[in-house]
């Protein structure tokens, strides 16, 4: 399968990913080949088979109570926040 | 012998009786890593100063007689677990700067059993590579040939302990990321079952796959350091609550009247024929000790390598959203707005392996194609699994090669991603089914150590590790240390 440039185009902007101009052809290129690889996978016959999505069977997901366990350590977190104010972190503006 | 050149257990065991103290030690692992720093690039942050306020910690502890078994043994940590204080990268740009607030279970787990944190190892950029050349800090060199990669992506781990920079190191391994290197690196590499080990602080990637491990000398060394690292984790919601062994205390038990299935697949038309027959030769030794050998086909097999680039993109994708240039990480130069924040932030962060798996996943997952991708390889997932569910009924343990090849040079296979991507033929199976394996030195093609991988059924470690040691007590491939670090 060949993708086209707007297809990768489409494909950065859904996964939030500035590309430069350099970079496009490349991707075209890996990600059209990557997809002809794993499009082997059609071969296989998985009628009825259950999608696996938890690899020990019968495992589940554990759940916890609702309650608070941890304390209220913000400021150490933000330490590694690229831009903060009076405990908030700083975006440029979104509504106009 | 100089004291580098001991295993784990005999250091232990040394520091134990006096004769030589944590600090003696440490100081001798951090000269080494000095030393070789420019030669293999395996550290991306060396933790001199906590690093010998440790060791003189060990050191009291010892005095006191209030030793565990592992006070005062130097280790190093994969930069993908979190430590509370040191620099935590994931061989990435987009953490370059990032100092955990906390520490990782693993972390806390082998720092509590008194253990001597020396440095973080290198590693492909959020663990996605095989080669560790996707590195932000440069790539890994191979200690046996420093023109050759050492594997990845742990190359880091694999290569400081194969030139016994640091005497053990942890690991993690998504498709083969501590098996692959360990082989080609001639060291010992534990991948333990889905869930034994806790991932709470371990930075994700594809979290139906990830699972951490250790990289070692020796399968006892291994088995040393698995006891203080798996266990229950409430902090981890795939943990698993089942009681840990002391997997040391299990070693030495007979191998004779071990079922051992071949694989099949794994003698396939890649594999390389000098590496085959050190697989040969080590699968005779095991007849040899009384196990019995039997022929296994797993006629899915073939089919995890695509299974994988779907399963672990898609996966991948999710997980490295939370990288927006808001929290933490990095963030660019004056944003235009909210989207050019958040796309420049990771356009900029993130290598290019990175944004082509992140891309895969995205594309697999988007609307019009979930089904056939996502849906698809969840179920050939299940037939690969079920495969494996049918050739444990007969045997104990499969063997087979780890890889196809010995190491390749620097840049032979970075143009080509598919190229990349089938080094880890005979190791993604494991992860796809959540199995335990470990890959073991079986001796050298053209001078370079090849692996021996043993895979078990779930929580079946013990047997893996057992059957390796019994392999080590006949051989000392384990032991070999290239000859610029011997």
């Amino acid at each position: 399968m060949a993708l086209t440039r707007a297809a990768i185009e489409s494909i950065a902007q859904l996964a939030r990913l500035e590309l430069n101009e350099a970079e496009i052809p490349v991707y075209q290129d890996s990600l059209s080949r990557i997809l002809d690889f794993v499009g082997e996978l059609e071969r296989a016959t998985t009628t009825g088979v259950t999608p696996m999505a938890h690899p020990l069977p019968g495992q589940a997901q554990r759940l916890r109570a609702d309650v608070v366990t941890e304390a209220d350590e913000h400021t150490r977190y933000q330490q590694n926040a690229p831009q903060v104010e009076a405990g908030l972190y700083l975006v440029p503006k979104v509504i106009e | 012998m100089s004291l580098y050149k001991k295993t784990l257990a005999e250091l232990a065991a040394g520091l134990r009786a006096r004769e030589f103290s944590s600090v003696e030690l440490t100081t001798l692992y951090l000269q080494r890593i000095e030393r070789h720093a420019g030669r293999l690039n395996a550290f991306i942050t060396v933790a001199h100063q906590s690093a010998l306020a440790a060791a003189r910690a060990a050191d009291a502890e010892l005095a006191a007689g209030r030793a565990q078994r592992l006070t005062g043994l130097p280790l190093a940590h994969k930069d993908i677990f979190c430590t509370a204080g040191l620099r935590t990268t994931c061989g990435s740009r987009m953490l370059d700067q990032f100092v955990s607030p906390y520490d990782a279970t693993v972390v806390a787990k082998l720092k509590d059993a008194g253990t001597v944190l020396l440095g973080k190892t290198n590693m492909d950029e959020f663990a996605m590579g095989s080669s560790s050349e996707t590195s932000y800090y440069g790539p890994v060199k191979n200690p046996w040939n420093i023109e050759l990669v050492p594997g990845g992506s742990s190359g880091g781990s694999a290569a400081a302990v194969a030139a016994r920079l640091a005497p053990a190191a942890t690991a993690t391994d998504t498709g083969g990321s501590i098996r692959q290197p360990a082989a080609l690196c001639g060291v010992t590499g534990l991948k333990p079952t889905y869930g034994r080990v806790s991932r709470y602080g371990m930075v994700a990637f594809a979290s139906s796959l990830d699972q951490g491990g250790v990289i070692a000398a020796s399968a006892e060394d291994a088995a040393l350091i698995m006891t203080a690292m798996a266990g229950f984790d409430v902090r981890d919601s795939t943990s698993v609550d089942a009681p840990v062994p002391d997997y040391v205390a299990l070693l030495g038990k007979s191998v004779a009247g071990l079922r051992v299935g071949v694989v099949k697949e794994f003698f396939d038309a890649g594999l390389d024929a000098d590496n085959a027959r050190r697989i040969e030769e080590a699968l005779a030794l095991y007849r040899k000790l009384g196990a019995t050998l039997k022929d296994v086909s797993l006629p899915n097999l073939p089919l995890s390598v695509p299974t994988y680039y779907v399963v672990a993109p898609a996966e991948c994708s999710s997980n490295l959203a939370r990288f927006d240039g808001v929290r933490f990480g990095h963030r660019c130069k004056e944003p235009r707005d909210l989207q050019d924040l958040y796309s420049r932030s990771r356009g900029e962060g993130f290598g290019a392996e990175v944004k082509r798996r992140i891309m895969t996943g995205t594309y697999v997952l988007s609307a019009g194609y979930y089904d056939a991708y996502y849906l698809k390889a969840q179920k050939v997932r299940q037939l690969i699994a079920q495969d494996f569910r049918e050739a444990f009924k007969e045997v104990d343990v499969l063997m087979g090669p780890t890889t196809p090849t010995p190491a390749f040079a620097i840049g032979a296979k970075m143009a080509d991603p598919i190229t990349m991507y089938l080094n880890d033929i005979y190791t993604i199976g494991a992860n796809l089914a959540g199995l335990p394996a470990i890959s073991i030195p079986c001796g050298l093609v053209a001078g370079l150590p090849v692996g021996l991988q043993l895979i078990g059924a779930h929580f079946a470690e013990s047997t893996l590790l057992n059957a390796a040691h019994a392999y080590q007590r006949e051989t000392d491939w384990h032991r070999h240390i290239p000859e610029a670090f011997a």
